[in-house]
């Protein structure tokens, strides 16, 4: 099931332009007035198959966080646009669900009720949104500190919060800003086979950014290397790894050579930070 | 800090103070309507107390102070949420604020009492005005400093500006405004007792100035007394409401250990 799954994934990856679910065209973001401000995004043109997971990483800075916050709706771009299944983006959506690079919390509600906060705004069931939410804190190891409040909560497991937040109105997108950058590499590596689940059952559409070149051909069926400012996409790598991947994929040749080719990629132009 | 030990130490520190400035009044000779000896005060006190003459003007000056404190809250609390949300009002409104921010408040009692009388309206007012402002300043920038992530958080779930305000910005306010309330409490207390200074017919205020015509200064160092037992009572109950509501900013935090030492003091 899941082995027919992702080969009609890898096929959809091709992209053809009617199932793309995200279009961003020709888009630039300049924080300030025009001519004196910082130019973040330069011309930036890419789009998103539905129901595929896409990788980008790029040089600290180049705009990837502000490339995330255009398509959430938060930030309108000050030339070209980004469209979702057609229309533009003005304004947030329901559908889409965002981790940011924070976790994000409100200090005055407990971690349950941090991971409620979607259906609180958007009104949804409470019942059963109370159980989702518990079996979201179970799946991220978080049991027992349902009721804990985020001050008694580490960076790690605040994060997890956050991340869950994100996944308990079930949005079909889902944005995610380096969310596993303050995790431990155990619980990292747990996060992206949990991660890679979550994708596979549910047939979301993932936009990832991360610092990981590693993480990001684990992860991908397509990667985004962005070059530094102003961001602009470089290559692309398509991954073809069979699904679902093993954590052990990274020990081979094949994935290896992905990560190589991606860091030559990324270093070509100034390198990680 | 607060351990039994130190309490004892802070006790007899008190107790030192007391003797020493009855032995320095003894010594020096000073007459009694400068500066009266310790036990004098607790003379005049007592008798105060015997003869009942507290509790009247007393809760006259706790009626005053609460209602001030009350209408002067209120009234800063919505206009403060009003400018806070709305650049537009905040632009006009402005040169008033920063005008009425600068004037010392208490400025205005004489006018206040002709406008309003002797009576307990005037007294209101006064107070409401006095701690008006504290308030509604501490209001404005608590519903402002909402993080920019938090209120991107909300927006990207596509919340109302109802929700983002009941939500996160009411909730993130909620320590500004309680610092405001403890300032405005105290202010409510001045307010009070100037406007009973300059023309009342009752209130401990009142009584201070008719002592002072009498020369009782060991009978005004009495009501001292009480009205600072007072202000302690009703910043207590402010900060008692403050824990009870802001529960998350309890324990484990740098504030609290500020917190405990300093209500050790009020204790
Ligand atoms: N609100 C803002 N106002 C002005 N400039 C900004 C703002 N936010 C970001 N920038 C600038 O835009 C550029 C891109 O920032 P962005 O946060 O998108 O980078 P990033 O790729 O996410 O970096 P990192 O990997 O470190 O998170 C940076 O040079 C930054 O200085
Ligand atoms: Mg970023």
């Amino acid at each position: 099931m899941n082995e027919m799954n992702s080969a009609a994934r890898t096929a959809r990856a091709g992209t053809s332009a009617d199932r793309d679910v995200i279009a961003v065209d020709r888009l630039s973001l300049t924080y300030g007035a025009k001519d004196t401000g910082v130019l973040a995004l330069s011309d930036i043109s890419f789009s998103i198959a539905n129901g595929e997971f896409i990788s980008i990483v790029g040089p600290s800075g180049c705009g990837k966080s502000t490339l995330l916050k255009i398509l959430a709706g938060l930030l309108p771009p000050t030339e070209g646009q980004a469209t979702l299944n057609g229309t533009a983006i003005r304004g947030a959506r329901r559908d889409i669900g965002v981790v940011f690079q924070t976790p994000v919390l409100f200090p005055w509600r407990t971690v349950l009720g941090n991971v409620l906060l979607p259906a609180d705004v958007q009104k949804l069931d409470k019942e059963k949104m109370r159980k989702r939410a518990m079996d979201l804190i179970r799946l991220v190891g978080l049991e027992g500190f349902e009721n804990r409040y985020p001050r008694e909560l580490s960076g790690g497991m605040q994060q997890r919060v956050g991340i869950i937040r994100a996944l308990i109105h079930d949005p079909a997108i889902l944005l995610m800003d380096e969310p596993f950058g303050a995790l431990d590499a155990m619980t990292r590596e747990t996060m992206n086979v949990e991660l890679q689940r979550i994708w596979m059952e549910s047939g979301k559409t993932i936009l990832f950014i991360t610092h990981s070149t590693s993480e990001a051909v684990y992860l991908a069926d397509r990667v985004i290397v962005m070059t530094a400012r102003p961001g602009k996409i470089g290559d692309v790598f398509k991954v073809d790894l069979p699904r679902p991947r093993p954590l052990e994929v990274m020990n081979t040749e094949a994935f290896g050579a992905y990560v190589k080719r991606i860091r030559v990629a990324l270093n070509a132009d100034g390198g990680l930070d | 800090m607060g351990s039994a030990k130190n309490f004892a130490l802070r006790l007899l520190l008190i107790a030192a103070v007391l003797v020493v400035w009855e032995v320095l009044v003894r010594l020096t000779g000073v007459p009694e309507y400068i500066l009266p000896a310790p036990l004098r005060i607790f003379t005049a006190m007592y008798n105060g107390i015997k003869t009942n003459v507290y509790p009247e003007h007393f809760m006259v000056t706790l009626t005053e102070t609460l209602l001030g404190f009350l209408v002067g809250t209120i009234l800063a609390f919505i206009l403060g949420t009003i400018v806070a949300l709305s650049r537009k009002v905040e632009y006009f409104l402005y040169p008033f604020i920063v005008m009425f921010q600068a004037m010392p408040k208490v400025a205005l009692a004489p006018l206040i009492i002709v406008w309003f009388g002797l009576g307990l309206t005037s007294k209101v007012i006064n107070a409401a005005l006095v701690a008006f402002f504290p308030l509604m300043v501490n209001t404005i920038v608590g519903l402002r400093s909402a993080e920019e992530d938090r209120i991107n958080l909300m927006r990207s779930l596509a919340a109302s500006r109802t929700q983002i305000f009941f939500m996160l910005q009411l909730p993130n306010a909620l320590p500004y405004i309680f610092a405001g309330l403890e300032i405005a409490m105290i202010f409510a207390l001045i307010g009070a007792i100037v406007a009973e200074f300059v023309g009342a017919e009752k209130g401990l205020g009142m009584l201070i100035q008719a002592m002072n015509f009498n020369m009782d200064v060991a009978g005004q160092f009495s009501i001292l007394l009480i009205l600072s037992l007072l202000g302690l009572c009703l910043n207590g109950i402010v900060t008692l409401a403050r824990r009870r509501l802001l529960f998350w900013e309890t324990v484990n935090t740098g504030e609290e250990t500020a917190n405990s030492s300093e209500k050790g003091g009020k204790a």
